[in-house]
């Protein structure tokens, strides 16, 4: 099977670096996951590398079934996205993985000037939770086979999550035939 | 590893144990599209991998009226403490004794590992296979190819 990313990347995403760059790779992550904690910072060495020749998107597939903090992670990951802040907080929650209950997403919104109240209420009643499952039901059909999942133009990446071949499959993805 | 049964075989019936006192056999939940998972084994992390992601895309299986049978040689009192540990939402299958006979049935166990392959069907309201695919068994299959093939039963 090969595995494409579906639906592809549109304005509703959040995206990262220029629209019309020759690469855009997409993440399926979860705030809680210990491979996307790993990924995090591959992902940034990658970013610093290719420079304005990578877009780079994150989606979320909150794996509930064994992370109990990763839904609301997700959605406070939202949350802040609505208020302009969604790439602070996807790094404030990849660098703090280990801190995600409740009471420390609030404080992270805090941080980013999001209005605790708000914060906390945004949990409470779910208001970002049909976002995140739209996101999970597009890794469904994308094919997300455990967390992350990347995928390069549209492709599926089945390589190692080792710096290096992904970088190799990048600059490959970048580099006219 | 054999082929698996392919399109358009009618699904061989069965009855396994789901919980340690209930039992479900596949003719009595027809009616709508079940989606059978052979799995190696309870806890071993791929595995665990893979029925993760299909517990988070089960609203996508619903909106087809598909079920989802997760199957393996575990018994009943495993499947339990496996499904309670990971919060699953659908029902575990134990095809403990006389064991892999139902993995067997389908052409999806591994004789020289005892366990089931990694292999999933999707059987129409009819009980006829309409799709079937055998993973590599250290490999996540996720549910592309599921929901493919329920969107081609529409």
């Amino acid at each position: 099977m090969s595995a494409r990313l579906t639906p592809p990347v549109t304005a509703r995403d959040h995206a990262q670096g220029p629209p019309d760059a020759p690469v855009t790779l997409v993440e399926y992550g979860d705030f809680e996951c210990p491979h996307c904690g790993r990924a995090y910072p591959m992902v940034k060495a990658i970013q610093r590398s290719m420079g304005n020749q990578l877009r780079f998107v994150f989606r979320n597939f909150p794996l509930t079934s064994s992370h109990e903090h990763a839904e609301h992670a997700a959605e406070m990951a939202e949350a802040a996205g609505d208020r302009g802040k969604f790439w602070e907080m996807h790094d404030v929650l990849f660098e703090h993985q280990d801190a995600l209950e409740d009471e420390n997403l609030i404080a992270y919104a805090v941080t980013l000037g999001i209005d605790p109240g708000w914060a906390a209420a945004a949990l409470e009643q779910g208001l970002f939770r049909g976002r995140v499952r739209e996101d999970v039901a597009s890794g469904g059909r994308s094919g997300v086979n455990g967390t992350p999942t990347f995928y390069i133009n549209g492709a599926r990446y089945d390589g190692l999550l080792h710096p290096t071949s992904l970088l190799e499959a990048l600059v490959r993805a970048a580099t006219p035939e | 590893m054999s082929p698996l049964l392919s399109p358009g075989t009618p699904a061989p019936d069965f009855t396994l144990p789901k919980s340690p006192d209930a039992k479900l056999r596949l003719a009595d939940t027809l009616g709508h599209p079940v989606i059978l998972a052979f799995y190696p084994a309870d806890w071993s992390p791929v595995c665990g991998d893979e029925l993760g992601v299909f517990n988070e895309v089960l609203p996508e299986f619903q909106r087809y009226r598909a079920e989802l049978l997760g199957i393996s040689v575990d018994g009943v009192w495993c499947h339990k403490a496996y499904a309670s540990a990971r919060r699953f939402d659908f029902t575990l299958l134990a095809d403990f004794e006389p064991k892999g006979a139902v993995s067997r049935a389908y052409d999806a166990y591994r004789a020289q590992d005892g366990f089931s392959e990694r292999a999933l069907f999707v059987v129409d309201a009819a009980g006829v296979i309409r799709w079937s695919y055998l993973s590599p068994v250290g490999e996540n299959p996720g549910a592309d190819g599921i929901l493919a093939a329920l969107e081609a039963l529409t």
